[in-house]
C-alpha cells in the first residue's frame, strides 16, 4: 500500500500501480455492492451468535472478541477466490504479468484494494457489532484496533493461496482449506488482543506488537509468495 | 549423485534399495517392538501406557521429517525443475499426513487412561493438528491441480510459505496454551529419559525412519510410473483419435466416390 502512494506521488497517477489500484476499487464496487455484501455477511454471523450459544449476555461478552474476529476471517475470505481468478477468466492477468511493474507490487496493489473493499468496512462495523454482543465499552476499542493490524495479514495470506487456485474452476473451498491453518497465529494474537480490557492479566501491548509483526511479515513474505504463484501457474 | 536423478537410473537404484531397506526396516521393526514391549521396563508413574511412546514419539519425529524432506523436494522442483523432485515432494505428502495422524492417534490413545480425555487443547497437541492440517491441505492441492508439472510447482510454493509458517505457529500456539492454562499438568519433563526406555526408543525411531525412507522410494517409483503411464496414455489417445479421424475421412471419401 505505501509502495503504491509512492508510486502515485511520483508519476501523479498516471502510474500503472495507480490504475490498477482505482480499477480493482471500481469493478469491486460495482460487482456485488463492494464493501456492504461483506459487512452484510458479517452482521449475520454476529446474528447467528446468539442464536447458537443462547442470549446470555455475560456469556457473549465473553466470546464476542472471539466471534468478532472468527467473523471477520469468514468474511475476509469471501472475495479471495476471485482475487486473480476473474483477471485470469478475461485474460487481464496476462497483461499484469508482462506488465513493466514488478508482479510483488501488483499483489501488493490488488491486496490493498481487496482490503480497503473488505476489511476495512468490517474494522469500522466492528465496535457496533460489540456493542450488540455486549462488548464492554472498554473493549471495544481494543477489538477495533486488533482488526485493524490483523485483517491485512489475514488478506496477504490469502493472497496466496488466491494465486495457488487461481486457475482451477472451484477453487474456493481448496483455498480456505489451504490458507485457514495458516492463519492461527493472526487469530491467536487478534482474539489476545481484542481480549485485554485495561487493566486485565494480560497486557494489550503485547500480542497487538506481536499482531503488527504478523502482519508486516506478511506484508514483506506475501506479495513474494504469491506473485511465483502467478508466475508458475499461469504459465 | 546427478546420475540418479535421471528417472530411469534412479528406477534401477530404488529397484535395488527397495528390498534392502525393506528388510532392515522389517528386522528394526521386530527388534524395537520387542524391546518396547517385553524389555524395557514399566514407567513408575505411567505404567503400561507408557509403551504408546514407543509408537509416539517416532511418529511425531517422523511428521516433521517428512515435511523437511519435502521443503527440500519443494526446492529441487522450484530452483531445478525436476521430474524426480516431483516425485519426492508428492510420494512425502501422505507419508508425512499418515505420520502424524499416528502421531495424533496414539497420542489420544494414551491420553485417555492418563489424562482423562481423549483430546486436550494442550499446545503441543495443537501444533501437531495445524501440522496435520496443512498437510491435508497439501494433498488437496496435489490431487485438485491436473496437470503434474503445475500441481508439482503449487505444492512446492505451498510448501515452503508452510515451512516458514510452521514455526511461527509453532511459537503462537505455545504462547496461546501457556496463557489460557499452565503447561505444568501437561508436560513430561521430570527427570531424563533412563537407557532402559531410551535405547527402545532409539531402535524404533530409526525403524520408522527406515520405514519412511522405503515407502518414500516405493511411493516415488510409483508416481514415475504413474507419469510414463500418463504419457503413454495421451499418446494412445492422440494416436486412436487420428486413427478414427483417418477412418472417418476415408469413409466420407467412399461416401463420395
Amino acid at each position: 500500500m505505501k509502495q503504491t502512494t509512492h508510486a502515485k506521488s511520483k508519476s501523479a497517477g498516471a502510474s500503472p500501480l495507480h490504475a490498477l489500484f482505482t480499477r480493482e476499487l471500481r469493478i469491486g464496487h460495482r460487482i456485488g455492492g463492494g464493501a456492504s455484501l461483506g459487512v452484510v455477511f458479517f452482521l449475520i454471523l454476529v446474528t447467528l451468535t446468539p442464536f447458537a450459544v443462547g442470549p446470555d449476555l455475560a456469556l457473549l461478552a465473553r466470546i464476542a472478541p472471539a466471534m468478532l474476529w472468527i467473523s471477520g476471517l469468514l468474511a475476509t475470505l469471501l472475495g479471495l477466490d476471485r482475487l486473480f481468478q476473474a483477471d485470469h477468466e478475461d485474460g487481464s492477468l496476462d497483461l499484469l504479468l508482462t506488465s513493466a511493474a514488478p508482479l510483488e507490487l501488483i499483489v501488493l496493489t490488488k491486496c490493498a484494494a481487496h482490503w480497503i473493499l473488505t476489511g476495512l468496512p468490517l474494522v469500522i462495523a466492528a465496535p457496533f457489532f460489540g456493542l450488540m454482543l455486549a462488548l464492554p465499552a472498554n473493549q471495544l476499542w481494543s477489538v477495533t484496533l486488533s482488526l485493524l493490524a490483523g485483517t491485512p495479514a489475514l488478506t496477504l495470506i490469502g493472497a496466496i493461496g488466491a494465486a495457488l487456485t487461481v486457475s482451477l474452476r472451484r477453487g474456493g473451498l481448496l483455498l480456505a482449506i489451504l490458507i485457514l491453518p495458516l492463519c492461527v497465529p493472526v487469530l491467536i494474537f487478534g482474539v489476545a488482543a481484542a481480549g485485554a480490557a485495561p487493566g486485565a492479566m494480560i497486557p494489550f501491548a503485547t500480542p497487538f506488537l506481536i499482531l503488527c509483526a504478523l502482519t508486516l511479515m506478511a506484508l514483506a513474505g506475501a506479495p513474494i509468495a504469491a506473485a511465483a504463484a502467478l508466475r508458475h501457474m499461469s504459465e | 549423485m546427478r546420475n540418479y536423478a535421471n528417472p530411469t537410473n534412479f528406477l534401477q537404484l530404488a529397484g535395488a534399495l527397495i528390498p534392502l531397506l525393506a528388510a532392515l526396516t522389517g528386522a528394526l521393526l521386530c527388534l524395537g517392538l520387542s524391546l518396547a514391549w517385553f524389555v524395557a521396563p514399566p514407567d513408575y508413574q505411567q505404567g503400561e501406557t507408557v509403551r504408546i511412546m514407543y509408537l509416539h514419539v517416532p511418529a511425531a519425529w517422523l511428521s516433521l521429517f517428512a515435511y523437511i524432506v519435502m521443503t527440500a523436494a519443494a526446492l529441487g522442483t522450484l530452483v531445478w525443475r525436476h521430474p524426480l523432485a516431483d516425485a519426492a515432494q508428492k510420494a512425502a505428502a501422505p507419508l508425512g499426513a499418515g505420520f502424524t495422524f499416528l502421531c495424533l492417534a496414539t497420542g489420544s490413545l494414551w491420553g485417555k487412561p492418563m489424562w482423562g480425555a481423549w483430546w486436550v487443547w494442550d499446545a503441543r497437541l495443537t501444533s501437531v493438528l495445524v501440522l496435520f492440517l496443512i498437510y491435508l491441505g497439501l494433498i488437496a492441492l496435489w490431487r485438485t491441480i491436473e496437470d503434474p508439472g503445475k500441481a508439482a510447482r503449487a505444492a512446492a510454493i505451498f510448501t515452503l510459505v508452510g515451512a516458514v509458517n510452521i514455526p511461527i505457529i509453532k511459537f503462537s500456539v505455545d504462547w496461546w496454551n501457556t496463557l489460557h492454562q499452565p503447561a505444568s499438568v501437561f508436560r513430561l519433563g521430570g527427570p531424563a529419559i533412563s537407557g532402559s526406555m531410551l535405547w527402545p526408543l532409539v531402535v524404533m525411531a530409526s525403524a520408522f525412519t527406515l520405514l519412511f525412507l522405503t515407502l518414500h522410494l516405493m511411493a516415488i517409483r510409483n508416481e514415475i510410473l504413474r507419469r510414463r503411464l500418463r504419457r503413454l496414455s495421451i499418446l494412445a489417445a492422440d494416436a486412436e483419435e487420428s486413427g478414427i479421424t483417418r477412418a472417418g475421412s476415408s469413409m466420407e471419401a467412399a461416401y463420395e466416390q
